[in-house]
């Protein structure tokens, strides 16, 4: 007998709830396995740079956590406006539910880039194209989360979410080919982060593990604060007294 | 004719109403009562078109609201908590602005016609914000007398802040605009005698 | 009695917007003054060597004019959404996308076309030359209605939201961004003697992109406030 699975069951947040609550412990583990066999590829395998030293293996975290900083502001922005256009509530959540991490993951990408240019160029700071739009793309996260902190009623906060995260998708590239022009015109070509050392294959698989580990650890991350989001915006149904009762 | 099926209002936390079906044929006075914070301008707003309903279907002339878009939008005067009357400008002015901004024909001689009518005719230099509440509230029933093409009026407390005379001329503009084929859908605390050919009642809140 | 044109009610819109800011003249002045504040802050800040001041000061007027810009935002919508008028509007047979571009234009004859007049002033402030001054007016000119209007859609997000003003900086300034490097950009290639026309162009595109956006996602966000 052949059964099919309904997919739209798991649109509502009950059903989502106790998926999420079984799912988040495998994207955990898989995230601590390629962590560590990123690290492993990148302190071990990728060999020395020849220009940069060992310094350089701090691109492992910036370069993956710039990528996962961009790919979540679009999945979050993809899922924003599903909510808005088709008046669902758990896709606005997922969405909600996404931006901190976004966040957390453009703020170490400027971490771990300001920390590269230190020993590099002796700056704390390097005004590079990559790290300036990472800095916009920060304030970007920023406004989102405000703008859906501010308002009280949560149906609005979705919607409003989903027009400024909708307008900032649109205004990424925009912004990001902006900054790039601004900083050739007054730069030159010395100072860039963007200029990464020439990559060996084991330079990019270190990075591409690293990636997989930051996606893994944002999805666990994700599926661990929507759930929260989700009894604190059901609270009032039937499930959620349940499901409070029997934690008790 | 307004179809209103198992309507149902969720604002923020609350429930305010649910299942709530009536009809509205032409020549129809709806009355909407209930105590405050029952849902009347939620309910208002939804007849409008501003809020979505969270179950149920609002159909004009068998159409869904919504679907209709601007359409709807060209059959209906809607008149809020709010007078939406500028302090700075005259009666006049304001008067004049926002019928045009509504889409509705404003002559000179018209406008000047619907301010007499509810009797703030007489401050042609005056800004609003030098008249009374009841006044302004005068200025923005003053659209009503250019509304006649817009079939459903959607009226929330019209009668608040107004005087007896004012009172009986706007219960004469209701009348004569539910004769001519028209509908009004009210709400008040007061109570106000207003004949048409039908009269239906909605009691929220329970 | 034949109904009047779509293009009457758009005019009616525009109209009561700048009889009342004509109105309430206070208003105007106040963005135009701080604007002028701001601007002649930096020399005190930075000290009046020429050369420096020369190669801060496209960037200084346009920072100080994005600023300003961003002041006036607040009072595009909010006026209207407290009285009543907006959800008037929301009701109105017409588009909500071109009577919002109504008022946002109206805004920005009143409020940001007085900033691209008085520039060229400031501009002196930091010596610039008259090609430098025309420059800076063209990039005003084709960079504060984009401003309007990518603000006009943080201005309907955060109707009646608190945190107003501070809010509405933080969700608008990022979109700014690509408007200020090209503005400030064409004053600078033009004093280095590099041509100003590939930024101008560049403000021209980024408007044209504003103008077919940005109405429609200020309606979008105007309907979500006056529900």
């Amino acid at each position: 007998m052949i059964t099919h699975t309904n997919w739209f069951k798991y649109s509502s947040p009950a059903t989502f709830y106790q998926l999420a609550g079984k799912l988040t412990p495998w994207f955990f583990a898989a995230a601590i396995l390629f962590t560590i066999a990123g690290i492993y590829v990148s302190f071990f395998v990728a060999p020395t740079d020849a220009q940069q030293g060992e310094a350089y293996r701090i691109i492992f975290i910036h370069v993956p956590a710039a990528w996962m900083s961009m790919f979540i502001y679009i999945v979050m922005a993809c899922w924003s406006g599903i909510g808005l256009a088709f008046n669902t509530r758990l896709s606005s959540m997922v969405a909600s539910a996404l931006a901190p991490t976004g966040a957390l993951m453009t703020f170490i990408a400027l971490w771990t880039g300001s920390l590269w240019g230190k020993p590099m160029w002796g700056t704390w700071w390097v005004w590079d194209a990559r790290l300036t739009s990472e800095l916009i793309l920060l304030f970007l996260y920023f406004g989102f989360m405000s703008l859906q902190a501010a308002i009280d009623d949560p149906r609005r906060a979705d919607k409003a979410g989903a027009v400024i995260a909708l307008v900032g998708v649109i205004n990424v590239p925009i912004i990001y080919f902006s900054v790039k022009w601004w900083n050739t015109l007054h730069q030159g070509a010395s100072v860039s982060l963007t200029r990464s050392p020439s990559m060996a294959a084991t330079m990019l698989i270190g990075m591409l593990l690293m990636a997989l580990a930051f996606w893994m650890y944002s999805i666990g991350a994700m599926l661990m604060r929507v759930r929260c989001i989700i009894l604190e915006r059901e609270r009032n149904a039937a499930w959620v007294k349940s499901v409070q009762g029997d934690e008790r | 004719m307004l179809e209103i099926n198992e309507l149902e209002c969720v604002r923020g936390d609350r429930r305010l109403f649910a299942d709530l079906s009536f009809q509205l044929p032409p020549h129809t006075l709806l009355q909407v009562r209930g105590p405050n914070g029952s849902g009347k301008t939620s309910l208002l707003r939804n007849l409008c078109g501003l809020l979505a309903p969270a179950a149920g279907s609002i159909k004009w002339n068998g159409r869904d609201i919504h679907a209709m878009g601007e359409e709807y939008r060209t059959q209906i005067a809607y008149l809020g908590h709010l007078s939406a009357v500028k302090d700075e400008l005259t009666p006049r002015e304001n008067l004049s602005f926002s019928a045009r901004a509504s889409g509705l024909v404003a002559r000179t001689a018209d406008v000047e016609a619907a301010l007499r009518t509810l009797g703030v005719d007489g401050f042609h230099h005056l800004p609003c914000k030098a008249l009374s509440q009841g006044q302004r509230r005068r200025v923005a029933l003053a659209r009503l007398c250019l509304s006649a093409a817009r079939t459903l009026w959607i009226l929330d407390e019209p009668f608040t802040a107004l005087d007896a005379a004012a009172l009986g001329v706007v219960r004469q503009l209701l009348e004569s605009h539910m004769q001519a084929g028209g509908m009004v859908v009210l709400t008040t605390h007061q109570e106000v005698a207003i004949s048409a050919r039908t009269t239906r009642r909605v009691e929220l809140g329970h | 009695m034949t109904s009047p044109g779509p293009l009457d009610a758009l005019r009616a819109v525009a109209g009561r917007d700048l009889l009342s800011a004509l109105r309430r003249r206070a208003d105007l002045l106040t963005t135009l003054i701080f604007f002028i504040i701001v601007a002649s802050l930096f020399p005190l800040g930075v000290g009046t060597e020429t050369a420096l001041l020369r190669a801060m000061g496209p960037g200084v007027i346009w920072v100080a004019a994005l600023l300003a810009s961003m002041l006036a935002l607040t009072r595009v919508f909010a006026g209207d959404y407290a009285d009543g008028t907006l959800e008037q509007l929301a009701l109105a047979p017409q588009p909500l996308a071109a009577l919002a571009m109504s008022k946002v234009t109206a805004h920005w004859l009143a409020s940001g076309l007085p900033l691209v007049i008085v520039a060229p002033v400031l501009g002196l402030q930091y010596d610039l030359d008259a090609e430098g001054l025309l420059i800076l007016l063209a990039s005003l000119l084709l960079g504060t209605p984009t401003l309007s209007l990518i603000g006009a859609i943080g201005a309907s997000l955060t109707l009646g939201v608190r945190g107003g003003g501070a809010l509405l900086s933080l969700i608008v300034l990022p979109l700014y961004v690509p408007v200020l490097i090209f503005g400030a950009g064409a004053v600078e290639a033009g004093a280095a003697g590099l041509g100003a026309t590939p930024h101008l162009s560049l403000l021209g595109a980024l408007l044209l992109v504003a103008l077919v956006f940005a109405p429609w996602a200020t309606a979008v966000a105007l309907r979500i406030a006056v529900e």
